[in-house]
């Protein structure tokens, strides 16, 4: 299998503190990698850093093997790296499709003149933007909400919503910051349902998250991060044996 | 109730209400004469303004208090091109115009529609990464810079006349057609002023159109996407950068649009024209009709450009009645009650009178 996403020695400094220190992070295609570690491990950070919401101040980024520079966020959608926000990031005043429908910008082409005439062009795109984020909400199990306003929506479906967004940019690897956060039991088992179907159509998926079972459950590979710096990395089943991820993580009674 | 009589049936609603506009100038000019009918057209003219604001504010959210900047751009380009100052003050130009210059109205407007778009996006260069109360600064004293221009560019070389303003500029003509004179049609005679509020008419519709063909379009969901959270918008593959300062520039396109017309119809400008003030009526338009909501910005524009005229009549007679003679001075007891209907509405509808629905 050829790698994805491929980084390494990515440092970043937030004054005096280093929150990540030559950190290196490979990601499979059509594998779903776990990300892990305790709070204030570097993880988001990690997540930003890639996706070029910070600066890095060191590191190499390689995505399907071509190296890029993570300087601009909607570079790095463009090329294929989509993500969502632990701290749910929707467009709140805008109905659920239009959510959606945002997602497809950076996959529609019509400019300002289009625009402002409405040519038989853009009308035609317009209609299939329309169609793909219906069929998008569909996909994750929204399709009743679509013309309810994002911020009115459960926590659940806020999350799911803003995976359904990131899908409509088309990307080849979607990277979840704590999709489960604040979702309960059952809420938890459809996502993970969701999850396996995305990687199932050929999305790989780089995931944040501290619902262990769910990690444990559905990853091909971990990374775990502590003080900024891996301290482990491999299959869930090694990764879960290994004493410094029990020393500084999972705790002596997870195992 | 209008479609029971036989003949109407059948027609669309918007039918009736294009009538009623058509007629609206006639009512007006016959019960109120040709101030009212003036009135009406600036009011048309503000929905012009707000309308390109809204782009701005309402869609991309950012907050801009020198808009009328752009308004006085498209006025002293049609002032310039088509008024006897120009020439007057440079010999070769006369020569060169010996009949004058009389550029006509439309080519001023596209020339004023792309320098108003240009010096919005001058403007937005250097703004892109504040937001909200910085950007208001910033957009405040570009607003200033350009009117203190107008006002200091007679010397050395007399560009606008100064604070004397430009006088003389040619009214509004276009095919042969000069909307200052009264046109025969044979059966009945149109005023100059009701043509103006024809063209007008159909200036603020176009312009109402494009902004409902932007809000529902690509471009205009990345403008609300960048006003509701900016980084998702970025992590939504939107270029940030390129979308705000096309904000800016279509913006301030309306704006010269508006400004073209506005200086043809009044036949002078001064920078006494294109104040901070002119700038805060245009956002409070906006604001208090209905932010980002084009029904509610057109209805912002049309009371506030009102408003204020029909408490200027009624002040005297109101207080004549009251109390047999006028206790308030009519020009102070206006701002008063514009400024308390101002807060009033803003405590009780804080997202406009026409809000969006879902937005309460």
């Amino acid at each position: 299998m050829s790698l994805l996403l491929d980084v390494a020695d990515v440092s970043k400094c937030f004054g005096g503190v280093q929150a990540l220190q030559n950190v290196g992070l490979q990601v499979e295609c059509g594998s779903i990698v776990g990300l892990i570690g305790p709070n204030g491990a570097g993880k988001t950070t990690l997540f930003n850093v890639i996706t070029g919401l910070y600066p890095a101040d060191a590191g190499i980024f390689l995505f399907d093997g071509v190296a890029y520079s993570p300087e601009s966020m909607s570079k790095v959608t463009k090329a294929g790296l989509a993500r969502t926000f632990q701290n749910i990031r929707l467009f709140g005043g805008m109905t659920v499709l239009e959510n959606v429908m945002v997602g497809c910008h950076c996959r529609s082409k019509a400019g300002i003149l289009g625009a402002i005439f409405r040519l038989p062009s853009t009308r035609r795109e317009e209609q299939s933007i329309r169609t793909k984020a219906k069929s998008l909400l569909a996909y994750v199990g929204l399709s009743g909400f679509a013309n309810i306003q994002a911020r009115n929506l459960s926590y659940g479906h806020q999350r799911r919503l803003e995976i359904a967004r990131a899908l409509a940019t088309e990307p080849r690897l979607l990277a979840l910051d704590e999709p489960a956060a604040g979702m309960n039991a059952t809420e938890k088992l459809e996502l993970r349902e969701l999850l396996l179907h995305i990687r199932n159509d050929g999305i790989t998926i780089l995931l944040i998250e501290h619902d262990v079972n769910l990690v444990m459950g559905i990853c091909d590979q971990l990374t775990v991060l502590d003080y900024g710096q891996v301290i482990a990395a491999g299959k869930p089943a090694d990764v879960r044996v290994h004493p410094e991820v029990i020393r500084a993580y999972l705790g002596q009674g997870a195992v | 109730m209008l479609k029971r009589i036989p003949i109407l049936r059948g027609c669309p609603y918007w039918l009736f209400g294009l009538l009623a506009l058509l007629l609206l100038p006639w009512l007006v000019g016959a019960s109120g004469g040709n101030y009212w009918v003036r009135v009406l057209d600036f009011a048309l003219l503000y929905i012009v303004l707000a309308l390109g604001l809204n782009v701005v504010v309402g869609f991309a959210g950012l907050l801009d208090l020198g808009y009328v900047a752009f308004y006085a751009l498209g006025a002293y380009s049609y002032a310039l091109l088509a008024s006897p100052h120009l020439p007057h003050q440079f010999e070769a130009l006369a020569t060169a115009f010996p009949e004058g210059m009389h550029y006509s109205v439309l080519l001023v407007a596209v020339l004023a529609i792309f320098i108003a778009a240009v010096f919005g996006i001058l403007l937005g260069l250097p703004t892109l990464a504040l937001r909200g109360d910085y950007l208001a600064i910033v957009t405040l004293g570009f607003g200033e810079i350009i009117r203190i221009l107008m006002n200091n560019l007679d010397r050395p070389l007399n560009l606008t006349n100064g604070p004397k303003g430009i006088a003389s500029i040619d009214p509004i003509h276009f095919f042969g057609m000069n909307f200052a004179k009264p046109i025969d049609l044979g059966f009945i005679s149109v005023p100059g002023l009701y043509l103006v509020f024809y063209l007008f008419l159909l200036l603020a519709i176009g312009v109402a159109i494009v902004c409902l063909h932007l809000q529902n379009s690509r471009i205009g969901r990345a403008w609300i996407a960048i006003r509701e959270d900016e980084i998702a918008a970025k992590a939504m593959g939107i270029n940030t950068r390129n979308m705000k300062l096309l904000a800016f520039a279509i913006g301030a396109s309306f704006a010269g649009l508006a400004g073209v017309f506005f200086a043809a119809f009044q036949g002078f400008v001064s920078p006494e024209s294109f104040t901070l003030w002119e700038s805060i009526v245009v956002l409070a338009m906006v604001v208090l009709g209905g932010i980002g909501h084009i029904p509610g910005v057109i209805l912002g524009a049309v009371l506030l450009a009102i408003f204020p005229e029909v408490l200027r009549s009624v002040a005297q007679p109101v207080q004549n009645f009251l109390f047999g003679h006028a206790v308030v001075d009519v020009e102070v007891i206006r701002q008063l009650i514009y400024g308390l209907a101002l807060i009033l509405v803003m405590l009780y509808r804080p997202g406009g009178i026409w809000q969006k629905r879902g937005d309460v």
